[in-house]
């Protein structure tokens, strides 16, 4: 089976999807993703600009990894979610409650404190 | 009324469920859907797909093309599986036997244009949704 790579960015994880997401690569990613966290970091990153479609099992678990990863290491940002998916989601009625959100990968890493400036200076 | 193009696909893996997903795509690009409404009902085919394996115990999945001028798409799941003893119960917001955010069901009725489902304890379940994309003449279910 496939599996989804985690990068590590300082204390940051990152994991992008860009691959079709079945049941069981997802469920690998939550549990990949807590393991990392619990063996340290400050925060994760969810990249989902490649995901075209986010049904309520895959919203079921970004919240839970969110959710572990809060009492692990810190929050969770979902990152890139496309126009069509957040239309999709409200109109399922699913709000994805206690979910931080952002724009693009690079307001994700802002919003954990860890700007895009500071990675290029990395490099 | 020129015939239906029908596309029956087995729905017994999440597999399957990642290729219902891509097989409905591929219809509703194919009848004019715009791309919010091949997401929503990608999304419902996705939802009924994976009861249709989780609670239904695996099934198909049948993708019709509709009218005189196929812009429609009618998708049906079928399962021999246990049925659903309250389907009102099963349609609420919250009901859930574990998997999901319990909005499967309910979640599915609110992404398509046409809803039917047939059900009951010991004769399976098979869920019906109809959409066409925004200003396509509709046909009934």
């Amino acid at each position: 089976m496939d599996r989804i790579p985690i990068l590590r960015l300082g204390r940051v994880l990152l994991a992008s999807i860009q691959q079709e997401l079945t049941d069981d690569i997802a469920l690998a990613l939550q549990q990949d993703l807590t393991e990392m966290a619990a063996a340290g970091a400050d925060g994760v990153i969810i990249d989902i600009s490649g995901v075209d479609v986010v049904d309520s099992f895959l919203a079921r678990v970004l919240s839970e990894i969110a959710a572990a990863a809060r009492m692990l290491a810190g929050e969770t940002v979902v990152a890139g979610m496309r126009p069509s998916v957040a239309i999709t989601l409200v109109e399922m009625g699913l709000s994805l409650r206690g979910l931080r959100t952002a724009r693009s990968l690079s307001d994700a890493l802002s919003a954990l404190g860890l700007g895009e400036a500071r990675i290029q200076g990395r490099s | 009324m020129s015939p239906e193009a029908v596309t029956r696909l087995p729905v017994t893996s999440d597999v399957q469920i990642s290729g219902a997903r891509h097989a409905v795509r591929e219809a509703a690009i194919a009848a004019g859907f715009s791309l919010v409404e091949q997401t929503k009902l990608v999304t419902a085919a996705s939802e009924l797909a994976r009861n249709t394996l989780v609670h239904g115990g695996g099934g198909h999945m049948e993708i019709t093309t509709l009218g005189r001028d196929q812009r429609g798409i009618r998708l049906t799941f079928t399962d021999s599986g246990p049925g659903i003893p309250d389907v009102a119960a099963a349609l609420s917001d919250g009901y859930t036997t574990g998997q999901g955010l319990g909005l499967g069901l309910g979640g599915a009725r609110r992404l398509v244009n046409e809803f039917a489902i047939d059900t009951g304890p010991g004769r399976g379940t098979t869920v019906t949704v109809a959409s066409w994309p925004r200003g396509a003449r509709r046909v009934t279910l």
